[in-house]
C-alpha cells in the first residue's frame, strides 16, 4: 500500500448515523481533525437524500421537516468542523488491526489506521429472489428505494400504473408519491395480517388516496415478456402460503417491493463481527461497543429503525463510546440483554455494569399486541413496569436501565425484557 | 353526537385520537391526543383536513434534474392535486438552497413552497 | 454486401461456431434476435460440463460431449472464462439406483469417459460432508466441471468479433430464401442480409427457421427448467455438482457450485410450447428445494437471492441432430441441441467447422486471427499490487458501483466498449456481474443506467433491461 493515513477515528458512511457519531466523538473531546467520515455517495445525507417527504426531526429537533432538511442541518454541522470528510470513497476492506481499506478516483486505494471505528453503512432492501414470486423476469420490477431515487433524485417516473408487494414505510411513501406524480397505484399488497409501517403513513399514503391495502396478500407471479403487464395476487394462509382459488389478476406495468430492509454488514463479517441472528447487525453493548474493541455500529447497520431521530440518538452514544475508548477505557463487566415473550431483540444486547449513566434499551415486537405490559427484570426483581395500550412490529419500543440498578447486577446476569398481561 | 376515531399523522408516534362532535357538527371533546400538534390535526381533521405537500420541481442549469421541495405549511387536503399541477409548471434556476421560497402564497393559501435541498 | 458465412444464433454454439470460422478469410455475420449473445438457453441453464455418461454408446452426443468435456478447460482459459473442474457425483439412494449408476459407469467406458469411480457412502461423506445420510453411493466423475455458459458465449462472440465476425443483434428471421447461390434472410423489421453458406444454430428456434426455409419438420419440444440460485453464504454446501439418478425427463434436479461461488438449485423439467414465456411456475421453486433436500438437505429457499427458467430444446430423437437441408448443403441445421449442449460446444463448433470446410472447401486463414479476447479486468480478484496499478492507468477502476459484487465503473465501461459489448443493463450484469449479488441491483442499477447512457449517447430513458421495450424509467416527471 502506497498511502497510508493515520485518524483517531474512521466513521464508515456519512448519513445521519455517520454525520451524528462523527460530531458526537468530537463533542466528547476527539481532536475534530482527527475524525474523518468515508461516504460512498458523491455527498452527505446518506439516504435521506431521497426521502423528500415530510415527518423527520419531531422527536429531536422537535419540528417536522423532509430528509434533506434533516440531513442538511447535520452537514452544515460538519461542514463547520474540520472534520475530514471524503465523499465518492468505498471502503473496500476492514483488517483485524483496524485498517480501513477504502478507495476512490481521486486517491487511488489507500489504507487508514483507525483507533477506532464506527460502522454507520446502514441497510439495503431485500430483493424479489429471495420471495419466490413465480413468473417471468421483465423490467418493471424494483425495490420501492430504488424507484424512489429515479423520481426524487433523477426526476423520471418508474411507471405508470403500480401494484406495490410490502407495507413498510417506503412502499407507503411511494404509494403516495407515484400517486402525486400522476401514476395509479392500484394497491399495497401485505403479506403480514397487520402492516409493517406507521399507521400514519397508512392514513396519508393511502386513506387520503383510496389506495387499497390488501392484508394477508402478496404477489404470486410477475406476467410480462419485456417489461411488466400484470400480476397476479392471492391470499395467503396463516403458513403464508398461497390460498388456491383467490388469486386475482391486476394489470400493471410496475411492481414495487417494500419487503423489508437488511443492515448492510459485509464489512461487519469480514471482521467476524459477534452477529445477532434477529437484528441482522452487529452484537452491541450500551455505547454500540461490537465484539471488537474500538470498532461500534450505529444507525441502521445496527437495526433498522423506523425514525432517523432514533438513529441520530444512537449514533451519538456510538460516537461518545468511541472517544472514549481511544481516550482509554476500563475493561468492561457485562450482564446480557435478551428479549421473550414477544419480544424479538433488544438493542444493546449487553450492558456493562460499570455504566454510570441510564440506558435506554431499544426492542421490537414480534406481533400485534393491545392492553400488555412491558415489563423488565434481573435475576426475578423487576426493574421497569410500564402499561402499553398498543404494541407492533412496525414501530421500535424502548425501555431504560437505571445506572443504580446496574450497580447491583453481577457479571453474567441477564436481563430480560418480555410482554406479560395488563 | 357523533363520534370519530382518528390516527394522528402530526407525527410518527401515531396516538389514537377520538373526536365528539354534537349534531352541529362542532368539536366538543378531543379525547387520546398527548400534545398540541394532536388536538390541532384532530380538529382540522373533522372540519377541514390539511396536509403537508412534498414533491420536487424541474431545476434548470443545476447538477439535478430537480430539487425536493414542500409547502412549508399544511394546505388543505383538497387542493393537493391543484397544488401539484400548480408545482409541476414551474421551475426554478440553479443553485438552489435550503429554505428558498420557490412558489409563494400557492393557490392563495398563504402558504409557500420552499426547496429543502441543496442543488449546485 | 453477401457474406460468406451467416450463423442465425449467438447462443454458446453460434458463438463459438463464430469463433471457429473466425480462423479464415470468411465473411461472416452472426445473427441474433435479442439484444445480446446468450439471451436463450446459454443464458439460463446448469452450467455443468457434464463427463458425458449419459448419452447412448454410439450417439452425436456422447461423442461431443466427451470432446467438449475434454476441450473446456483449455476453450475457457483462453477466453478468459470463468470454469472449474469440480467433478460430479450420480448419487444413489435405493440398490435399484446403485444398479443404475453401475449401467451409466459402463455407459461411461463405452463413451470414452475418463476418470470415472463408484465410490461408497463412507467415501461421498467424506468428498461431501452435506450429501444426505440416506445416500448409499455415487459414480463419481472428475473429468465434469462447472462454466459460467453465457460468459462463454460472451468470450466466443467478443473473441470473433475482435476477429472481424460481425454480430447483428434485434435481427428476428422472418424468412429464408436461395436463389442464385445467395441466401435472403429476412428480418422481421424488412431489413435483409444475404449470405452463400446459412448455419442455423437457433437454439429452441432452430426448428422452426428450418421450416421457414425448406419445410423440412423436426419435432423439438421446449422443455422448461426451473432453478433457485443461493447467496454466497451458502459457499460450501456442495463442492462437486450432485446429481440424482436421471429419468427419462433428464438429469434430475441437481445441486452445484456456481463459478462464482453461489450455489445453484434446479432445474425442473416441464414440457412446455417452444414458443412459452420463460417464467418460473408458481409453486415449482418448493417442489424443487423439496427434491433437492432428498440429497443436500440444508439447501433452503431462506437463502435464495434470485429464480430464473430456461427453456432447453429437447429432439424426439433424443440425439443432436446436425446436418444439411435435405435439398441444399449449403444450409447447415443443429436442431435439440440440449444438455448436454454447453459441455458439447466447443466440439460442436469444431464439428461444424469441419462440415462447412467439407463443402465450401478451406478458405485462406486469417492472418490477424487470435484465438482470445482483450482480458476483462476483473478488480475484486486482483492483489493489492495489481488494484493500484489499474487504478493508476484508469481512475474509473478506483469507483466502486455495486457493492455486493465490488464491480467498478472501470468494468463496466469496459464491457460496453468491447467487441459484441453490452447495450443495455443485463448485458452489463452478465459481463461484469454489476447486479447479481445479494441485493440484485436495487443500489446500483440506477449508476448503470447513467453509465449505459453516457457510454452509449442515448437518454436516460432509453435504456433497457434487455432489449425490446423492457425499459427500465419512463418520461421525466418535471
Amino acid at each position: 500500500m502506497s498511502k497510508i493515513l493515520n485518524y483517531d477515528l474512521v466513521v464508515v458512511g456519512g448519513g445521519p448515523a455517520g454525520m451524528a457519531a462523527a460530531l458526537s466523538a468530537k463533542d466528547n473531546g476527539i481532536p475534530e481533525e482527527n475524525i474523518i467520515i468515508l461516504e460512498r455517495s458523491d455527498r452527505l445525507g446518506g439516504i435521506l437524500e431521497q426521502c423528500i417527504h415530510s415527518g423527520f426531526g419531531a422527536t429531536y429537533f422537535g419540528e417536522m421537516m423532509s430528509g434533506p432538511e434533516y440531513a442538511q442541518r447535520f452537514i452544515d454541522l460538519v461542514n463547520e468542523t474540520k472534520i475530514v470528510v471524503e465523499t465518492d470513497t468505498m471502503v473496500l476492506n476492514l483488517t483485524d488491526d483496524n485498517q480501513v481499506i477504502c478507495s476512490n478516483k481521486e486517491d487511488g486505494i489507500y489504507a487508514i489506521n483507525a483507533k477506532a471505528i464506527v460502522l454507520a453503512m446502514g441497510c439495503r432492501e431485500r430483493p424479489r429472489g429471495a420471495l419466490d414470486i413465480a413468473g417471468s423476469r421483465p423490467a418493471g420490477v424494483m425495490s420501492a428505494g430504488a424507484a424512489q431515487k429515479y423520481v426524487n433524485i433523477d426526476g423520471y417516473m418508474p411507471g405508470h400504473k403500480v401494484v406495490i408487494l410490502g407495507s413498510g414505510d417506503i412502499g407507503l411513501i411511494m404509494a403516495r408519491r407515484m400517486t402525486l406524480e400522476g401514476a395509479k397505484v392500484e394497491c399495497v399488497c401485505e403479506v403480514m395480517p397487520y402492516s409493517g409501517g406507521l399507521q400514519r403513513n397508512i392514513v396519508q399514503c393511502l386513506e387520503d388516496f383510496d389506495i387499497p391495502l390488501y392484508l394477508s396478500c402478496t404477489v404470486v407471479e410477475v406476467h410480462g415478456k419485456d417489461r411488466v403487464t400484470g400480476v397476479t395476487i392471492a391470499n395467503v394462509d396463516e403458513k403464508m402460503l398461497p390460498i388456491a382459488g383467490t388469486e386475482r389478476y391486476i394489470e400493471c406495468d410496475t411492481l414495487l417491493l417494500s419487503v423489508g430492509l437488511i443492515p448492510e454488514n459485509e464489512l461487519s463479517r469480514q471482521i467476524n463481527l459477534e452477529m445477532d441472528p434477529i437484528t441482522r447487525g452487529p452484537k452491541v453493548n450500551e455505547m454500540r461497543e461490537t465484539s471488537k474493541r474500538g470498532v461500534f455500529a450505529c444507525g441502521n447497520v445496527l437495526q433498522v429503525h423506523d425514525l432517523v431521530d432514533f438513529v441520530t440518538q444512537e449514533s451519538q452514544i456510538a460516537g461518545k463510546g468511541a472517544a472514549q475508548y481511544i481516550k482509554g477505557a476500563s475493561e468492561p463487566k457485562y450482564v446480557t440483554c435478551k428479549g421473550i415473550n414477544g419480544v424479538r431483540y433488544t438493542v444493546p444486547q449487553r450492558i456493562d455494569i460499570n455504566n454510570q449513566e441510564e440506558v435506554k434499551i431499544y426492542f421490537r415486537v414480534a406481533n400485534v399486541y393491545k392492553d400488555k405490559r412491558v415489563v423488565v427484570t434481573c435475576g426475578g426483581k423487576e426493574l421497569w413496569n410500564r402499561k402499553k395500550l398498543k404494541l407492533a412490529p412496525g414501530e421500535m419500543e424502548n425501555v431504560f436501565i437505571k445506572p443504580e440498578d446496574l450497580a447491583q447486577m453481577n457479571e453474567g446476569d441477564e436481563i430480560v425484557v418480555s410482554i406479560e398481561e395488563a | 353526537m357523533t363520534e370519530r376515531n382518528l390516527i394522528c399523522i402530526a407525527c410518527p408516534r401515531g396516538c389514537a385520537i377520538k373526536v365528539t362532535l354534537d349534531d352541529n357538527k362542532e368539536v366538543v371533546n378531543i379525547e387520546g391526543a398527548t400534545c398540541k400538534n394532536g388536538e390541532e390535526y384532530a380538529r382540522n381533521e373533522v372540519t377541514h383536513p390539511m396536509r403537508n405537500l412534498t414533491s420536487t420541481i424541474k431545476v434548470t442549469g443545476g447538477i439535478a434534474n430537480v430539487a425536493p421541495v414542500r409547502t412549508n405549511g399544511d394546505i388543505p387536503k383538497e387542493l393537493l392535486f391543484d397544488a401539484m399541477k400548480v408545482i409541476n409548471q414551474a421551475s426554478v434556476a440553479a443553485p438552489v438552497h435550503v429554505g428558498d421560497v420557490v412558489i409563494e402564497n400557492i393557490l392563495n393559501t398563504g402558504i409557500d413552497v420552499i426547496a429543502t435541498n441543496e442543488i449546485a | 454486401m453477401v457474406y460468406d458465412i451467416a450463423i442465425i444464433g449467438a447462443g454458446v454454439v453460434g458463438s463459438l461456431t463464430a469463433r471457429a470460422l473466425s480462423k479464415y478469410n470468411l465473411n461472416v455475420i452472426l445473427i441474433e434476435k435479442s439484444s445480446d449473445v446468450a439471451m436463450g438457453t446459454s443464458k439460463a441453464n446448469s452450467g455443468i460440463v457434464h463427463a458425458g455418461f449419459d448419452a447412448m454408446n454410439g450417439t452425436l452426443k456422447a461423442k461431443l460431449n466427451v470432446k467438449g468435456c475434454a476441450m473446456m478447460e483449455d476453450v475457457c482459459s483462453t477466453l478468459f472464462v470463468p470454469y472449474e473442474k469440480n467433478g460430479s457425483l450420480v448419487v444413489a439412494f435405493t440398490d435399484q439406483e446403485m444398479k443404475h449408476i453401475e449401467e451409466l459407469y459402463q455407459r461411461g467406458l463405452g463413451n470414452g469417459v475418463p476418470d470415472m469411480e463408484i465410490i461408497d457412502a463412507a467415501k461421498l461423506k467424506e468428498l461431501e460432508p452435506n450429501i444426505s445420510d440416506e445416500a448409499k453411493g455415487a459414480l463419481w466423475a472428475k473429468s465434469a466441471g462447472i462454466v459460467s455458459p453465457y460468459e462463454l458465449a460472451i468470450g466466443a462472440a467478443e473473441c470473433a468479433c475482435g476477429n472481424g465476425v460481425e454480430l447483428r443483434r434485434n435481427f428476428t428471421v422472418d424468412a429464408i430464401t436461395y436463389e442464385n447461390d445467395e441466401f435472403t434472410i429476412k428480418c422481421v423489421c424488412g431489413c435483409e442480409v444475404k449470405a452463400k453458406f446459412v448455419i442455423n444454430s437457433a437454439g429452441l428456434g432452430a426448428a422452426d427457421i428450418a421450416k421457414k426455409f425448406d419445410g423440412e419438420e423436426f419435432e423439438i419440444i421446449g422443455r422448461l427448467g426451473e432453478y433457485g440460485l443461493l447467496d454466497r453464504s451458502c459457499e460450501g454446501m456442495a463442492t462437486r455438482t450432485i446429481f440424482q439418478c436421471p429419468n427419462e425427463m433428464g438429469k434430475g434436479v441437481l445441486v452445484t457450485p456456481t463459478c462464482h461461488h453461489n450455489i445453484l438449485v434446479g432445474p425442473s423439467a416441464i414440457n412446455v410450447d417452444d414458443g412459452a414465456e420463460t417464467s418460473v411456475r408458481v409453486g415449482a421453486l418448493r417442489e424443487i428445494f423439496a427434491t433437492a433436500g432428498k440429497s443436500v438437505p440444508i439447501v433452503s429457499t431462506r437463502d435464495m437471492i434470485t429464480s430464473f427458467a430456461g427453456i432447453r430444446a429437447h429432439s424426439t430423437t433424443d440425439d443432436f441432430i446436425i446436418q444439411f437441408a435435405t435439398a441444399n448443403d449449403h444450409f447447415l441445421n443443429l436442431i435439440g441441441i440440449e444438455s448436454p449442449g454447453l459441455a458439447s460446444s466447443p466440439a460442436i463448433a469444431e464439428y461444424v467447422e469441419d462440415m462447412v470446410l467439407s463443402v465450401i472447401g478451406k478458405p485462406e486463414t486469417n492472418p490477424n486471427y487470435n484465438p482470445s479476447r482483450k482480458q476483462p479486468i476483473i478488480f475484486r480478484e486482483l492483489s493489492m499490487e495489481e488494484k493500484e496499478a489499474v487504478i493508476a492507468k484508469d481512475p474509473a477502476y478506483a469507483r466502486i458501483i455495486c457493492r455486493c459484487e465490488t464491480i467498478t465503473e472501470g468494468e463496466i465501461r469496459a464491457a460496453i466498449k468491447a467487441p459484441a459489448g453490452a447495450i443495455d443493463v443485463d448485458g452489463v450484469k452478465r459481463r461484469t456481474r454489476a447486479g447479481m449479488g445479494r441485493c440484485q441491483g436495487g443500489f446500483c442499477g440506477s449508476k448503470v443506467l447513467e453509465i449505459l447512457s453516457e457510454e452509449l449517447g442515448k437518454p436516460l430513458n432509453e435504456m433497457t433491461k434487455f432489449g425490446g421495450e423492457s425499459k427500465i424509467i419512463y418520461e421525466r416527471t418535471k
